[in-house]
């Protein structure tokens, strides 16, 4: 999964829209008789565009043949999608149960800080957008945190200064 | 192109040219690739093993597999040697070497890589002997860590896969598959522990030309990860399942919902379905049958609320997934407006061993109203964290202290909370309570999912109120006005209480609020949501009023209640905790007792990280 995202679906720029466009529509094709795939195609559109800005929606909405209101609902509803352009790599600090009681609020505190970014939002220089997370299923780890698909356990401070500077 | 299976003695000759296969290796080296030792590297680790391996001129001895969770995420990569049974943990790319050397070389097990365990103080290195493992019954978990989760025929042959849906096929009627799972007494893993035979029979009894069978694999509960390690570790389990599910009440389409925080789980899910299809596992007319069944992946997009089966549900539709009133129920009008039956991803784990093993043995395990097992994930402040499986009405004190080793760090145990946002907190009074549904439910708790929380004395509990509070909060789908602003409400009254400005009557409007949400929200969220503020108002009663009328914060966890002093008696005047306050709020004289100034002091806690002689008080 992350071996192809990094090809080009996430880069910040390299191809064009056009490229994406003719990406995203290929999805949607695949998509069309099943029922219900709204979903999943607005997972693709994600990934494929970094975010889900209106205009995204409007022609999704076109092609899908469901008024746009119904795309913007579930956009709206669902906490996976954005309607702000990420950063290049999502950085999700997890406040579930497990790291909650093991010390997940002095990541958050330390990332702030360090990043100068509060939760939802973006590092200045578009590295990281800044996410908690509930619970990422690694408990047994805790306190974890997530950056993309890539899993980190038993964070520290001084950890997670390690791992930033790997990006 | 691979051979369509539609036979027993297709699948026996799999298992058995696999078997072949392995027996010329001497050694297997099953390298767990479970989600937690993924996290630690296990990869390095696994591609080490095998260069060395072939360094060593071991390649055509000893062959590795990858495996799903072996459980012991806490002290993971881990690695099993068979047939010798040795568990080593705490791997790394650098110790593998050395390791490999001395075992397989020199012949020699390497204790001190071994399991260590936290009780009697000693290394074990079989894995059979390890109390973690020793005190576990496997059902559900049989094949995770065992079989290669990337591989059919693993599954075919170390696992003893599919003879449970070609004997459900074709020698049993779908009235029989569902007397067998009535039989069996399997309840509900999901939380709400509902029969499953009774409610397969309604979906077999509900009239429609097209019916669905969905699985619940959206584990919101923070603290839960029992599902993934089962889809992850054991994906044809779970197929198999659905697929016996399937034709038990007569659907030839199922879906599996999983949520998207799993990447590692959608993508080994969707190998495995497309390897079953491939075989002829899935698809038209399964062993030759007339029955046909597929399965397709939904992914979720991250709302709690979408584990609630009509919400699951809205969201397999495309829409927002907010829940709606019963009845009618799934069976009756479900997904597209069809008849529907939903499980969570355990329950359809236990099918296979149900029907191959018979409902008789399966029943033989658990307690009078619950029967089998349920898997656990063992987290928060304690030894051994990881998943297991034990038989239902298993003490909580024997998991906990037996399994997982202890509390952490040597502390003493203040609370575990189980069923999640949904469930209570169990006391250190109530700690040897059986876990089943019925007495956990009178305790003021609840089984839920199976997420099991251990919390140590320096836990505070109103905290904790506020934090799952503020989960539900967060998580309210905003449709019904109890669950909406009742607790938000409740967290606002919270909040006010974990930052020093509560008052008395506080405590009356918090069980008002929580006993009005609990009788009129809408679904299980807003309905459940009290529970936590419910059971440690019911067992923490002191520590709200330490809270209100004291203002202090037994625990010291509640910052604005805190107050950062010095002990003249212990302080050596190093002015280490003085270089090392933020906001120079630390004044005194080299070698004279420092003094914390109140008013400046900003509750950052770095003068007590510094102190050398625990000079710092924190109340
Ligand atoms: C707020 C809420 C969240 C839920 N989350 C889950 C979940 O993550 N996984 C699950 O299997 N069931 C969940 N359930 C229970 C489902 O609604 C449903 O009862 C269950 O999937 C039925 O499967 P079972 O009979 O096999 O337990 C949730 C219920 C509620 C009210
Ligand atoms: S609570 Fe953080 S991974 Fe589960």
């Amino acid at each position: 999964m992350s071996e192809t995202r990094q090809e080009c679906r996430f880069c910040a720029g390299g191809c064009g829209e056009q490229a994406k466009y003719a990406e995203l529509d290929t999805v949607i094709e695949s998509y069309k008789d099943r029922e219900g795939c709204l979903i999943m195609v607005l997972h693709a559109a994600q990934e494929i565009f970094g975010y889900l800005p209106i205009e995204l929606q409007t022609y999704i909405a076109d092609k899908l043949m469901i008024p746009l209101s119904e795309v913007y609902g579930v956009v709206s509803f669902y906490s996976f999608f954005s309607m702000k352009e990420c950063g290049k790599h999502t950085l999700r600090v997890c406040l579930g149960t497990a790291c909650y009681v093991r010390g997940g609020m002095r990541l958050i505190e330390h990332i702030k800080e360090k990043l100068n970014v509060e939760v939802g939002g973006t590092t200045a220089d578009k590295t990281f957008t800044f996410e908690v997370a509930r619970c990422i299923g690694a408990c047994g780890l805790a306190p974890a945190i997530m950056i993309d698909d890539e899993v980190y356990k038993h964070v520290t401070p001084k950890y997670l200064d390690e791992i930033l500077a790997g990006y | 192109m691979v051979k369509k299976i539609s036979s027993l003695a297709d699948l026996e000759l799999i298992a058995k040219e696999y078997g072949e296969r392995m027996s010329a290796y001497e050694h297997q080296i099953l390298v767990c690739a479970g989600a937690g030792c993924i996290s630690c590297g296990c990869g390095a680790v696994r591609d080490t093993v095998r260069s060395t391996l072939s360094e060593l001129g071991l390649d055509n001895k000893a062959i590795v597999k990858e495996t799903g969770c072996m459980g012991t995420c806490a002290v993971g990569p881990v690695m099993l040697l068979l047939p010798e049974r040795i568990f080593y943990v705490g791997l790394t790319p650098e110790n593998i070497p050395s390791l490999l050397k001395a075992h397989f070389v020199d012949g020699k097990v390497v204790e001190e890589r071994t399991f260590f365990d936290p009780i009697q103080k000693k290394y074990i290195p079989g894995m059979d002997d390890i109390p973690f493992y020793k005190e576990q019954v496997r059902i559900v978990l049989r094949n995770c860590g065992i079989v290669e989760y990337g591989q059919i025929e693993s599954y075919i042959a170390d696992g003893g896969g599919y003879r449970a849906a070609h004997k459900a096929l074709t020698s049993m009627t779908p009235g029989e598959v569902v007397g067998e799972v009535k039989a069996s007494g399997l309840r509900g893993r999901g939380g709400g522990g509902f029969p499953t035979g009774q409610k397969w029979e309604a979906g077999l009894n509900a009239a429609g030309d097209r019916k669905y069978l969905v699985c619940n694999a959206d584990e919101g509960d923070p603290g839960a990860f029992m599902d993934r390690s089962v889809i992850e570790g054991d994906p044809h389990n779970v197929i198999e399942g659905m697929i016996i599910g399937g034709y038990a009440i007569g659907a030839t389409r199922g879906f599996v919902y999983i949520r998207a925080e799993y990447p590692i789980a959608v993508e080994r899910l969707s190998a495995a379905i497309a390897e079953a299809r491939d075989y002829g596992l899935l698809g038209d007319n399964l062993f030759g049958t007339d029955f046909s069944f597929d399965l397709e992946i939904r992914i979720g997009a991250g709302a709690f609320v979408c584990g609630e089966e009509t919400a699951l549900m809205a969201s397999i539709e495309g829409q927002r997934g907010e829940p709606r009133q019963k009845p009618p129920f799934p069976f009756q009008a479900g997904l597209f407006g069809k008849p529907t039956i939903i499980n969570n991803v355990e329950t359809y784990a236990n099918i296979p061993s149900i029907i191959d093993g018979g409902a008789a043995k399966f029943a033989s395990i658990g307690t009078e109203k619950a029967k089998g097992t349920k898997v656990f994930a063992l987290a928060g402040n304690i030894i051994t964290s990881g998943i297991v499986e034990v038989p239902i009405g298993t003490k909580m004190e024997d998991i906990i202290y037996k399994i997982g080793g202890g509390i952490l760090n040597g502390k003493k145990f203040k609370a575990a909370q189980v069923g999640g946002p949904s469930g209570g907190c169990i006391t250190s009074d109530n700690v040897d309570v059986p876990m089943d549904y019925e007495t956990l439910i009178a305790r003021s708790a609840m089984m839920g999912s199976g997420g099991l929380i251990v919390m140590d004395e320096d836990t505070c509990m109103v905290d904790t109120a506020r934090f799952f509070l503020d989960f539900v909060q967060d998580e309210s789908c905003g449709k019904c006005t109890a669950c909406r602003l009742g607790t938000k409400r409740m967290l606002e009254i919270l909040q006010r209480i974990t930052r020093g400005k509560g008052r008395m009557d506080d405590l009356d409007t918090l069980m008002e609020l929580a006993e009005t949400v609990r009788d009129s929200a809408m679904c299980g969220l807003g309905q459940t949501s009290p529970n936590p503020v419910l059971s440690t108002l019911r067992f923490f009663r002191e520590e709200y009023e330490a809270h209100v009328i004291d203002k202090k914060c037994p625990a010291g966890v509640c910052v604005h209640l805190l107050s950062y002093s010095i002990n003249p008696e212990k302080c050596k005047g190093c002015s280490a905790c003085a270089r090392a306050c933020p906001v120079e709020a630390i004044v005194g004289e080299l070698k004279k007792p420092y003094v914390i100034d109140r008013t400046i002091c900003v509750k950052c806690g770095n003068c007590m990280t510094v102190c050398k002689f625990g000079a710092i008080v924190k109340e």
